[in-house]
């Protein structure tokens, strides 16, 4: 029997004036897998996810998460069914410390109750590797520690699908490793989408790999056949 | 200590502070001090919004005037006892609150600012428009007989400094309660960063509406108090002038603070009441002060010493 997907959309399309930043996507993410999302600058990735968890509205198509048409509801609603989405330009509360900012993801679900607050935030901060650092404003960090702080508020909200858009830009090479690390570890538990650019990191982490190009699915592979694809190395591997 | 008992330490200092002033003020003072603290109900419940939701409105006034003349006009009109019609009052500014919040919700930023003053001249001009009933800019006063509130006299001078210390005391325990809630912490995530909220799954415009509310019918409570506490109720505290009033007062004081609303207005009051004694130039004075403090003390006198000594200051 085929795994049931999380996430399907059909004919999802983006207008931006004229452009077509996402024209006529079919995608189906499978409940469990970690997918990479990569392509060329400018290709629409962040669009297409900005559309998945309803930042920026759809021109048409559907986006079904969990069984359940979710193309009319707003981002907030979408996010409170399980999405969790962290922004490709750094995003974080920069005034409160870092225990806050992720307090604030862990406590949507958790409303109520401290320990589970507690626990959770310290979970999510030590995954990774910012425990000690609880305590400091989350603009005193560095930009590296700031994207680490913003992947811990994803996994704050223990999400089912977790969309991550360029997390390793702008991190260390040994962070970079960890992020490998993490993102394998949470493939039993949590559906990942990953916007990257790292080839790396897409080869190490991604159980299939989708091409976008002009907002078009171009291929959908997996890391071991994706090299032999011609017209992804034409558009996007840079070989010729 | 935790932020929870330090918050329980000052909030409760602040307010044996002020029952402790009222036996060694002189009467003049003490008098100021009474006017003060209904004075920063107001300014607390306009830091509400815009310290701690980050909202800048321009049109409270119709919110303190809601409750103001909820209360005034019920008791003049519908020969209502003290506390229905400070309760007519609250109710007033709850509603009116509720709907202003409703429809300028939908714009942001300046559009947000001239929405709420547009609204606020609208209520101002509504009361002129029907001076029959408010008799308009001179106004109408409320006669000691209908300031006995369940049997204490709120004309002699201590009754009604204990009635604005009680006022005074439950706004600022429900502004120290609310900021430690994970609502009030949803507010401050709305103000520092409105787009990363809401893709944390908040709904920030059913936040944003209910930090109105609750801004709204704080002022409208301190618009209530005022008028049965100084028997005057009139149209100048609808006008734009009472708008820009608490936003001055957060500023100096500290906006997101819990005690800056207060600091700020003790400030700006004697501000004025000082250096009117010096010069007939006194708003010159207050002016330069403003300037210098805006330049120099931009979080405000509290945000400023969080900032530098007190980080803790809720
Ligand atoms: N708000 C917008 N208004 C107009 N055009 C936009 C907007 N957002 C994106 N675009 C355009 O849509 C196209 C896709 O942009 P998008 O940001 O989705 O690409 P991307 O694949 O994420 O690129 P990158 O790898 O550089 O992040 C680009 O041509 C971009 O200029
Ligand atoms: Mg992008």
């Amino acid at each position: 029997m085929a795994a049931l997907n999380l996430l399907t959309t059909k004919g999802l399309s983006r207008n931006f004036g004229g452009l077509w930043a996402v024209h006529n996507v079919d995608f189906e993410l499978p409940e469990g897998q970690v997918r990479a999302l990569i392509g060329p600058n400018g290709a629409g990735k962040s669009t297409f996810v900005g559309l998945l968890c309803g930042r920026i509205p759809a021109s048409s198509g559907s986006v079904q998460f969990d069984g359940r048409d979710v193309t009319a509801l707003p981002a907030h609603k979408r996010i409170a069914l399980g999405m969790a989405y962290t922004f490709q330009i750094t995003s974080i509360f920069a005034k409160l410390s870092l225990w806050e900012n992720v307090a604030l993801a862990v406590r949507r679900k958790h409303h109520g109750d401290a320990n589970a607050v507690e626990g959770g935030v310290k979970a999510a901060l030590s995954r990774v590797g910012l425990a000690d650092r609880a305590d400091q404003l989350a603009g005193d960090l560095s930009y590296g520690h700031q994207r680490l702080l913003e992947i811990a508020m994803g996994l704050g909200q223990q999400p089912r699908l977790l969309i991550l858009d360029e997390p390793t830009q702008g991190l260390a090479e040994s962070e970079v490793d960890d992020f490998k690390k993490l993102v394998r570890n949470l493939a039993g538990e949590t559906t990942v989408l990953l916007i990257e650019h790292n080839m790396d990191v897409v080869m190490d982490t991604a159980d299939m790999i989708t091409v976008l190009n002009f907002g078009e699915v171009l291929a959908e592979e997996t890391p071991e056949t994706i090299r032999d694809n011609s017209a992804v190395q034409a558009a996007y591997l840079g070989t010729g | 200590m935790s932020a929870a008992a330090k918050s329980v330490w000052l909030h409760g200092g602040v307010i044996t502070l002020l029952f402790a002033l009222q036996f060694v003020l002189p009467a003049y003072h003490h008098g100021n001090l009474a006017r003060i603290m209904v004075l920063a109900v107001y300014a607390m419940g306009y830091n509400m919004l815009f310290g701690y939701t980050g909202l800048l409105s321009l049109g409270h006034a119709l919110f303190f005037a809601a409750g103001m003349y909820g209360l005034g006009l019920t008791i003049a009109f519908l020969d209502f006892a003290p506390s229905p019609a400070l309760l007519s009052g609250i109710i007033s500014a709850l509603i009116v609150s509720a709907v202003v919040g409703f429809l300028a919700l939908r714009t942001t930023g300046v559009a947000f600012m001239i929405v709420t003053l547009m609204f606020a001249q609208a209520g101002f001009l509504t009361i002129l428009l029907f001076g029959e009933y408010t008799r308009g800019d001179e106004g109408f006063v409320i006669q000691q007989p209908e300031r006995v509130l369940a049997g204490i006299d709120l004309t002699t001078p201590g009754n009604r400094y204990f009635a604005a210390l009680i006022l005074f005391s439950v706004c600022l325990i429900i502004t120290a309660r609310v900021v430690q809630t994970p609502f009030g912490k949803v507010l401050i995530a709305i103000r520092e960063n409105e787009d990363r909220a809401r893709m944390l799954g908040y709904d920030v415009l059913r936040h944003k509406l209910i930090a109105v509310i609750i801004s709204g019918t704080m002022s409208g409570a301190a618009g209530a108090a005022y008028a049965l506490l100084f028997g005057y109720v009139g149209a100048s505290f609808a006008a734009v002038q009472y708008s820009i009033f608490p936003l001055l007062w957060v500023l100096l004081g500290g906006a997101g603070t819990t005690i800056g609303p207060l600091v700020g207005t003790i400030f700006m009051f004697y501000l004025i009441d000082l250096s009117s004694g010096l010069t007939s130039a006194y708003m010159l004075i207050a002016g330069v002060t403003l300037v210098l403090l805006t330049l120099f003390a931009r979080q405000g006198l509290v945000g400023e010493l969080r900032k530098r000594a007190l980080p803790w200051l809720p």
